[in-house]
């Protein structure tokens, strides 16, 4: 298939072949980063931008690696050094951003919708990074993509994903994406951080943790979206800990060969025990390690796209 | 100078009058409503209304004027123009101005700007309390007699019960109806609808309850009060129940409702156009129907247009700290007109609502068509199609959802004491 999108705004916009479009181009620049010299020419001399107006720790990493593995020109503006501070509106800073000719421009930003609003002004490509509690579509296809390179397919899997969903662009990512396979996905958390209306989305609701895991394939865990208010959601976080913090002793009721995965930051000792995080069943750096991929491959369909 | 409007099919909701008939007016009256008028002489001005509808001029109960403190965003002028194009001819312009018309001098100001260059009638609503805080009660007296007709702390609820129960009750001194906007504050620290629209976008939602919770409690306060209580741009089914099972045991309950609450719903939010972002906001398919069915069954007694004009930037950001409002004047009667249209009630019903019921709320001479009433008559084609294009409005708030909509009705001539004072390009008049 060919490309078209200039955009990766979220993974609502995208088909079920476009997602796996993206897996399957990402499999083919994974090598590159276990090479000596990680380093393609593909996209020399094009530049990236990456626009963050939240702190951001791995998905901006991970997008300047991807770049710069591609051999673009990155360059990061972070809220704090940009005028934002100085009171620039959004769509000032992206037209004085267009102005400066950038073809492919990463926006992470606290407020939903930010991305479509940068997209509709700039005439470059827009991805993004992460836009309040709506979406993170680079980090849902990194997490399809590492499912199936674990388990070798998308479907007939068990999937449960644990925590503050409410307040989660990973989880609506995820699920956007996880609803074009024929899997079973599960979301546990405390009725309070889980979002009316899921059943209708073709989720099941499980409050309680162990019955949720119950022959799971699959468990993400989520951390409390302390930044968008998920503390007072809960009655305290020692709480939350004893109720939806996974354990090993939880995973001997999952598939023997369940994986746990998590998109980081991790608060140990809530959601998730040193001994699962660093345990078999972790594949949370390979994730990590697979974003990279998945970044190059959205890089590189976005900028390769037919016009 | 007289004007004789001809051949019209003359609907005067109030007598019941409905057939094609000639209107007369003279000076700022209605002399005569007859067939085959025949009136001569060079100061007779006479109107070929044939095909289309003759009616009172519309009331608009609720709308934002922005005047005094914000005229970046609209004015007296450029607001009742709109007004006068959208069919209305008296508006009700709510107190959230800067400063904030709890005083005789805001509304005093209002009455003077509004006699010198406003297009329409303009019926200051005076705050329930000072600075709309929610504390003390506004002079409510001095503000009556200033020409205020109703009090209203729009944009928020009165949080404070006992500070409402004493609003209500001193109503009564003067006879005013308080405007309830219902939204329970600390439910509502969202911007869009509670439901499967937000779970998709992840915008911060707020439930149909922060509405309906405050509907239960101010009709409760006020049937306590024995005063009269007017529920404003009601939006959930919720709401329609609660009122329409009130209004059984408490006679003087009446509601509005809004255009964009039976013409959108919360999906048109799934693209984060700010122009849809309004406050209460809007709701989901079942709630519109309810809306709908509220309007047919008389629950809700009045459409209003909660007219909320913006400036460009205070919607060209993100959704989140985006303006609530719809710049609504030249949209909403044409969007009313899909009622009738899609059989949901007769054009009689329909202008009821825009006409003899805000009338009664208000306790205003106008909204009838009838010998001896002041001329406030529209002339309007409820089928003419037209596209909607928020650049060419006359409203300084460009702020609509409605934009590159078809809408079927088109207002054609307003007339306000007897003068013209709109007419659209395509009618020869």
């Amino acid at each position: 298939m060919n490309w078209t999108k200039k955009d990766l705004l979220g993974i609502t916009e995208l088909s079920k072949e476009e997602i796996l479009f993206v897996l399957d181009t990402a499999e083919s620049f994974k090598e590159i980063s276990q090479r000596d010299i990680k380093k393609v020419p593909t996209l020399r001399g094009k530049t990236v931008i990456t626009l963050f107006y939240e702190p951001s720790t791995r998905t901006r990493t991970s997008f300047e690696i991807a770049a710069k593995r591609l051999s673009a020109d990155t360059i990061n503006i972070s809220a704090s050094t940009s005028s934002y501070v100085k009171g620039e509106t959004l769509k000032d800073t992206a037209k004085n951003l267009e102005a400066m000719n950038p073809d492919v421009t990463i926006i992470r930003h606290s407020m939903p919708g930010a991305p479509h609003m940068l997209a509709r002004i700039l005439d470059s490509s827009v991805v993004n990074g992460g836009d309040g509690a709506h979406e993170h579509p680079t980090q849902a296809l990194l997490d399809a993509y590492t499912i199936r390179e674990k388990k070798g397919t998308i479907d007939g899997l068990k999937i449960v994903i644990v925590g503050d969903i409410i307040h989660s662009r990973v989880a609506r990512s995820n699920i956007f994406t996880l609803r074009n396979f024929d899997s079973e996905i599960v979301c546990c958390g405390p009725p309070t951080m889980l979002p009316p209306h899921m059943e209708e989305l073709g989720i099941k609701v499980e409050y309680n943790l162990k019955k949720a895991i119950h022959n799971a394939d699959v468990i993400m865990m989520l951390r409390i979206q302390k930044e968008r208010g998920g503390v007072s959601y809960i009655p305290s976080v020692k709480e939350y800990s004893a109720f939806f913090g996974l354990t090993g002793e939880h995973i001997m009721n999952a598939k023997k060969d369940v994986i746990i995965m998590h998109p980081g930051p991790m608060n140990r000792g809530v959601e998730i025990m040193d001994d699962v995080a660093d345990g078999p069943y972790s594949v949370i750096l390979e994730q990590v390690e697979n974003g990279v991929a998945v970044r190059m491959a959205i890089l590189y369909l976005l900028l390769g796209r037919e016009k | 100078m007289s004007i004789l409007i001809r051949n019209g099919r003359v609907i005067d909701p109030k007598s019941g009058l409905d057939e094609v008939i000639d209107v007369f007016v003279n000076g700022n009256t209605i002399e005569k409503i007859d067939k085959h008028i025949r009136k001569t002489g060079s100061d007779v001005r006479s109107i070929d209304a044939a095909g289309h509808i003759v009616a009172p001029g519309l009331i608009d109960t609720h709308a934002h004027l922005r005047e005094p403190g914000y005229e970046w965003k609209e004015t007296i002028r450029t607001g009742t123009m709109a007004a006068t194009k959208g069919g209305f001819t008296s508006v009700v312009c709510m107190a959230n101005t800067n400063p904030v018309n709890d005083n005789k001098s805001v509304t005093d100001y209002i009455i003077q700007k509004a006699r010198s260059e406003a297009s329409c009638r303009v019926f200051p609503c005076g705050a329930i309390t000072k600075g709309l805080k929610g504390e003390e009660l506004s002079d409510m007296g001095e503000l009556y007699e200033s020409g205020i007709v109703a009090i209203s702390d729009d944009g928020k609820s009165v949080k404070n019960s006992a500070i409402l129960l004493k609003a209500f009750e001193y109503s009564r001194l003067f006879g005013i109806p308080v405007i309830s906007h219902c939204e329970d504050e600390d439910l509502s620290r969202g911007y869009v609808h509670e439901g499967r629209a937000s779970l998709l976008s992840g915008l911060d939602a707020v439930p149909a309850i922060a509405e309906e919770l405050i509907v239960s409690r101010d009709i409760a306060i006020a049937k306590y009060a024995n005063a009269p209580v007017h529920l404003t741009h009601i939006s959930s089914g919720g709401s329609v129940n609660i009122i329409q099972h009130a209004k059984k045991s408490h006679k003087k309950i009446t509601c509005d409702t809004c255009c964009h609450y039976f013409s959108l719903t919360d999906e048109a939010t799934l693209g984060f156009d700010t122009s849809t972002k309004v406050n209460p906001p809007l709701r989901s398919k079942e709630d519109v129907e309810a809306i709908k069915e509220g309007l047919r069954n008389n629950t809700i007694d009045i459409i209003a247009t909660d007219h909320a004009p913006h400036e460009g930037t205070s919607k060209d950001v993100e959704f989140d700290i985006a303006s609530f409002g719809i710049s609504g004047f030249e949209t909403a009667f044409a969007l009313s007109l899909a009622l009738v249209h899609e059989g949901v009630m007769t054009l009689p019903d329909l202008l009821r609502k825009f006409t003899v019921n805000p009338a009664k709320l208000l306790k205003l001479p106008y909204g009838q068509l009838a010998p001896g009433k002041v001329a406030d008559i529209i002339i309007f084609n409820p089928d003419v199609e037209w596209k909607v294009d928020r650049n060419s409005f006359l409203s300084r708030g460009k702020n609509s959802p409605f934009h590159g909509w078809v809408l079927k009705g088109k207002n054609l001539l307003t007339l306000v004491d007897g003068k013209i004072v709109y007419r659209d390009k395509s009618f020869k008049a």
